[in-house]
């Protein structure tokens, strides 16, 4: 039975239907968003499930000659497994705290970058020039803010007393109040909200795909059923990575209605904010995304954890 | 007017090809993605890779060298998937029908679904093609 009810949990809610749908509405919100800053009216809300189910169920799937099937095709369904992985993980521990256990935390962070590595070696395999630029640059993008992001996410742990577990982090602010009300819990957040934006691949960290100079990059080669579900992976992402901003900096997911409506102000909170980056932001080389990661936001970054040593 | 075709029509990504146009027609399909018309808002997004293409915007004369490029592009594209000729040189090579190096016109070369007349098409001549295509999809051919 209890095999049953983690499958459950993971196919439907809070697993891969549940966060694939608010995803692909999420993402609805960004192409809107864009479309009002440019002064034009934007795609209906379903738009994107139109995309997805075209790719999925009534587009050929082309398959480039001479390449390893196993890996091209593959390689979506890793990314889909572990963002959905991680889906699961966050808003189950969400709603049960004790279902806790000591280094989840740090589980998270390595699933989180199970898409980019997929998508890496996705591109790879392709067997196209173009695939394999946008597979470098975004193996070096992935350097790039994992540092940052690394020593971001000690905030909410040192801040909660050095608890690697997401579930005391969620009561640690329950007692203490918000993480993000902090100096250092603010300044670790905007560092955070920069990392989301290069995990995410949105301007002006598009450079693995950047549709002017290398066409779509690392999905390039990708048709049919494999784009379709390199769309999911990309949806699951957009829903899991500010809820996992909520759960670190304003307490998680509340269980009562006026938490939660509050929770989802906050949810499109942080995306207008990344949708609005994205629009006003130009796309940087590689270099400049690498200095620019390893420079000013790693200093910011250890800013904040010195700030949140020291208390404050 | 079944499920399939409710979504065949509702997402469309297209995939510019040019054969040597005099880029006035590629201008143009550029146009129709701005604010005034955006296309967009019927779901009709402009990509990158003839791979994610459902419609190939074909624009220009169709000269020799660019023949086995464009069948190989067809041949690339994930069925089901429609062609358009753009404007008077792709649909008929227009005023370079009689030039040394135009052997064919586009539909000699792989089946086209609809054209659009025009140089270049207005925007609205644009429009009216696109609701012709979708009738074409509706109808289930
Ligand atoms: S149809 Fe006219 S505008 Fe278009 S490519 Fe030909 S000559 Fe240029």
């Amino acid at each position: 039975m209890k095999a049953f009810e983690y499958l459950f949990q993971f196919l439907v809610f809070p697993g891969f239907l549940f966060s694939a749908a608010v995803g692909l509405l999420a993402g609805w919100v960004d192409r809107l968003l864009t479309a009002r800053v440019q002064w034009r009216k934007g795609p209906p809300w379903y738009q994107n499930f139109a995309d997805v189910i075209k790719l999925l169920f009534y587009k050929e799937t082309v398959i480039p000659a001479k390449v390893s099937k196993v890996i091209f095709l593959g390689m979506p369904l890793l990314a889909l497994a572990g963002a959905t992985l991680v889906s699961t993980a966050i808003l189950v521990i969400n709603a049960s705290p004790k279902a806790s256990f000591l280094g989840d935390l740090i589980v998270i962070v390595y699933l989180l970058m199970i898409p980019a590595i997929s998508l890496m070696l996705g591109g790879f395999a392709s067997r196209n020039p173009l695939a394999s630029l946008g597979a470098s640059r975004e193996m070096k993008l992935m350097l790039s803010y994992e540092l940052p992001f690394i020593i971001a996410v000690l905030v909410p742990v040192i801040k909660s007393g050095y608890a690697i577990k997401l579930g005391d982090i969620i009561m640690s602010q329950s007692v203490n109040g918000h993480i993000i009300g902090s100096a250092s819990g603010a300044i670790s957040f905007v560092v955070m909200l920069l990392c989301v934006q290069a995990k995410l691949g949105y301007a002006p960290f598009d450079i693995a795909e950047a549709e002017t100079e290398i066409m779509a990059g690392v999905y390039i080669e990708y048709s049919g059923k494999a784009l379709g579900i390199f769309k999911l992976v990309k949806a699951v992402m957009l829903f899991v990575l500010p809820v996992l901003m909520i759960i670190l900096y304003f307490g998680g997911i509340a269980s009562d209605a006026e938490g939660f409506v509050r929770n989802i102000f906050q949810y499109i909170l942080i995306l207008a904010l990344i949708v609005v980056i994205k629009n006003t932001n130009p796309r940087v080389r590689v270099d400049q995304a690498m200095g620019f990661f390893w420079g000013p936001v790693t200093v910011l970054a250890m800013i904040s954890v010195a700030l949140a040593y020291l208390g404050w | 007017m079944g499920f399939k075709e409710k979504i065949l029509t509702k997402s469309i990504y297209a995939f510019h090809v040019s054969s040597g146009s005099c880029n006035n027609c590629d201008i143009e399909i550029l146009d129709c993605l701005t604010p005034r018309f955006d296309l967009e808002r019927f779901g009709i997004v402009l990509v990158g890779s003839v791979k994610h293409a459902d419609v190939l915007l074909c624009t220009g004369s169709t000269n020799t060298l660019c023949v086995p490029r464009i069948k190989q592009l067809y041949e690339d594209m994930p069925k089901p998937g429609f062609v358009v000729a753009w404007g008077a040189c792709g649909s008929s090579r227009g005023m370079f029908k009689d030039s040394y190096n135009t052997g064919a016109p586009l539909d000699e070369i792989i089946p086209v679904d609809i054209y659009i007349p025009g140089c270049p098409p207005k925007p609205e001549a644009v429009i009216a093609g696109i609701k012709k295509l979708l009738d074409k999809v509706n109808s289930g051919k």
